[in-house]
């Protein structure tokens, strides 16, 4: 099983991982973080396949590390 | 297995840029790749004034803030004194392309052992999105209201084309960071032009096509797009001298 | 044994000076009355093991001096008055991230591109910042050959110690005009390490070179600790030549070229039998007001003699403070005054005084 890291307090909810995730998998939280943003989640990690285009995309690195 | 993970080499700070800005994913990039050619205790960058004036808050090495446009200036004296270090500029196209444009030809046809990442985003994004010199015709910006009119403001300057004429460069190339293949394109061809200064004390300059989703007023995705699409018409992605 | 002597022009000698002092690193753009500099720059450099380039512009002349200077070397540009208008904005630059080099200017007239003769009509611009923000840089004015040469030597210890840009402040009759120089030996003095130079992180945390401080009560802090370097500049480096008659009726200050020909003025005087004295400045920054003031006290006036409307006068009037009389002669627009105008001004000075 995959699994993305994502540091919520540098995501911007720019949502361009989600925009490039092949599954579809990110999705807003619903709890903003210190600076103000709805940061991404992954609810489904199990659909994920650690494609890691999620992470080559995100201009924060505020997904940290992707396994596979 | 660990197939993505954060470069040691950002530090720990949240990057100041706008939600979306792909500013951030090139710098990852050459923190990846600096990493990876184990470069690090010998690298010095130069920033510029404009969106990347605080890269030295994300880059863990040793860095000169450069006045406005004189960035390859900066460098050339840098490397002149220590010719072993790997210096790097890192210039947006207000800074490169208009102000500092006389450093940017004559750094080039000295050929110094420079590598120069331009991030052309075809707007001036840190004074909140006046008219660049690679603003495409037809574009609205800030200062070009009703759209950039060749007329009235001239056209947008091929930066890779003008400088592949000269003799002193090595590696000229433009990429885009507006997709995912591209991404993968531009660390290859970065990586290429840190080596270059390395193995063959050349000069080399990367463009890199980038977003500014606040002052193009689009969403960071549509922001992507728009330089695959649109941005490109403009400013082919390609190699213009090898 | 008497030191080996050799002809050379003043601008030649500075280049010369350099060099000794251990300057590797000089970048200059062409200008007249100073392109004996870059020359002898062209020539010697190479020959010492060090850079000479010619810049496409006195903007990228000063920008290399800053990355040269931020990864630790001693480095020197020159130009003349309308380049040095050019370069401000580097100096400034050069002053917020506190960095050490020399800078020369062989002035010349001016406003705008005004024409080669020598001049000192960039006093102002000198001394009192001459870029934006509030700043100072060391200005040394030399009035021979021979100081040409020793004040650039003293030039990049100051640098280094304060950390700060020192600025030769000559003309182009100083820079042209050729005499015996005898070089010593340079002996450098023990600086601390430039520990703060960016040249890779190996073995230590990282240096950043800069001026930005967004946050107003850091950029406030860094203007208090400038301020600070300049004020022990005033405290230490105060530098000055006199020669004053007890009993002294007329006091002509001046400095560089002027203050030569002030010197035959005060014999031409004497030989007359007026009590004449000479003061000349050799640090215009920081200026000898201390000394000023104390002579003012006694002196019945003083006359300051410059190639400008006057500008020096000002830092003269306010060392006085009403003390006594404080009179200007000046030519400008490279017009060197001649002794016999200035004694002849004098002695208007003088008769009033003796009425």
């Amino acid at each position: 099983m995959a699994e993305v890291i994502i540091d919520r307090e540098r995501c911007k909810g720019c949502l361009l991982c989600a925009s490039f995730c092949p599954k579809q998998l990110f999705t807003l939280s619903d709890k903003f973080n210190s600076s103000g943003y709805y940061p991404v989640e992954i609810k489904e990690m199990e659909k994920c396949s650690g494609c890691a285009v999620c992470a080559t995309v995100c201009p924060d690195v505020a997904i940290t590390a992707v396994d596979r | 297995m660990r197939v993505f993970e954060r470069p040691k080499m950002l530090k720990d700070k949240v990057f100041h840029y706008c939600p979306g800005c792909t500013h951030g994913i090139v710098h990852r990039l050459v923190a990846e790749i600096i990493e990876e050619m184990e470069i690090r205790e010998r690298t010095v960058g130069v920033c510029p004034v404009g969106c990347a004036v605080l890269a030295y808050d994300y880059l863990d090495i040793d860095m000169q803030e450069a006045s406005h446009g004189r960035a390859p200036a900066v460098a050339t004296g840098i490397k002149r004194v220590l010719p072993d270090r790997v210096v790097f500029t890192y210039q947006g196209d207000g800074d490169l392309a208009a102000i500092g444009m006389t450093e940017t030809v004559h750094t080039a046809a000295r050929g110094e052992p420079l590598t120069v990442i331009f991030i052309n985003n075809a707007i001036y994004g840190m004074t909140n999105g006046q008219m660049a010199p690679t603003t495409l015709l037809g574009q609205r910006t800030q200062t070009t209201p009703y759209g950039r009119n060749a007329a009235k403001e001239g056209y947008p300057i091929k930066v890779c084309e003008m400088l592949a004429t000269l003799d002193g460069p090595s590696y000229i190339a433009r990429v885009s960071v507006g997709s995912y293949k591209s991404i993968l394109n531009a660390r290859k061809v970065l990586r290429e032009a840190f080596r270059r200064q390395i193995e063959e004390n050349a000069y080399a300059l990367v463009e890199v096509l980038s977003t500014c989703p606040t002052n193009w007023s689009m969403k960071p995705r549509d922001a992507m797009d728009w330089i695959e699409n649109e941005m490109q018409e403009t400013f082919p992605v390609g190699i213009f001298k090898e | 044994m008497k030191k080996k002597q050799v002809l050379m022009k003043g601008n030649e000698a500075m280049a010369e000076g350099a060099i000794m002092a251990g300057c590797r690193y000089f970048f200059g753009y062409p200008i007249t009355p100073q392109n004996e500099v870059p020359a002898h720059m062209a020539v010697s450099m190479p020959r010492a093991g060090g850079v000479f380039i010619q810049a496409e512009s006195e903007l990228a002349a000063i920008n290399m001096v800053y990355g040269a200077a931020g990864a630790g070397a001693r480095v020197m540009t020159s130009s003349s008055s309308p380049g040095i208008s050019l370069k401000q904005e580097g100096i400034s630059y050069l002053v917020g991230a506190e960095l050490p080099c020399v800078i020369a200017n062989i002035m010349r007239g001016g406003p705008g591109l005004g024409g080669i003769q020598p001049s000192q009509s960039d006093y102002y611009q000198a001394v009192k910042g001459g870029g934006h923000g509030d700043y100072r840089l060391i200005v040394l004015a030399p009035n021979s050959v021979q100081e040409m040469a020793d004040l650039t030597m003293l030039a990049f210890d100051l640098a280094d110690i304060y950390r700060n840009p020192v600025m030769i402040l000559g003309d182009g009759n100083l820079g042209q005009m050729m005499e015996p120089v005898s070089f010593c030996k340079f002996r450098k003095r023990k600086l601390p390490p430039k520990d703060w130079a960016t040249t890779g992180t190996a073995g230590r945390s990282r240096n950043i070179v800069k001026s930005l401080y967004l946050i107003p009560e850091q950029l406030e802090a860094h203007n208090r600790k400038l301020y600070r370097k300049f004020q022990t500049m005033k405290r230490c480096e105060v530098r000055f030549e006199e020669d004053i008659p007890e009993g002294c009726e007329l006091l002509l200050t001046a400095f560089g070229t002027t203050a030569r020909i002030c010197r035959d003025v005060v014999d031409k005087l004497r030989q007359r039998g007026h009590k004449a004295g000479l003061f000349r400045p050799i640090t215009l920054f920081p200026f000898p007001e201390e000394r000023i003031k104390e002579v003012s006290s006694w002196v019945k006036a003083v006359m300051t003699v410059e190639m400008n409307m006057g500008q020096m006068v000002d830092d003269v009037r306010l060392a006085v403070e009403g003390r006594c009389p404080v009179h200007f002669y000046g030519r400008t627009g490279g017009v060197v005054p001649s002794v016999e105008e200035i004694v002849h001004e004098a002695g208007k000075i003088l008769r009033g005084i003796k009425k």
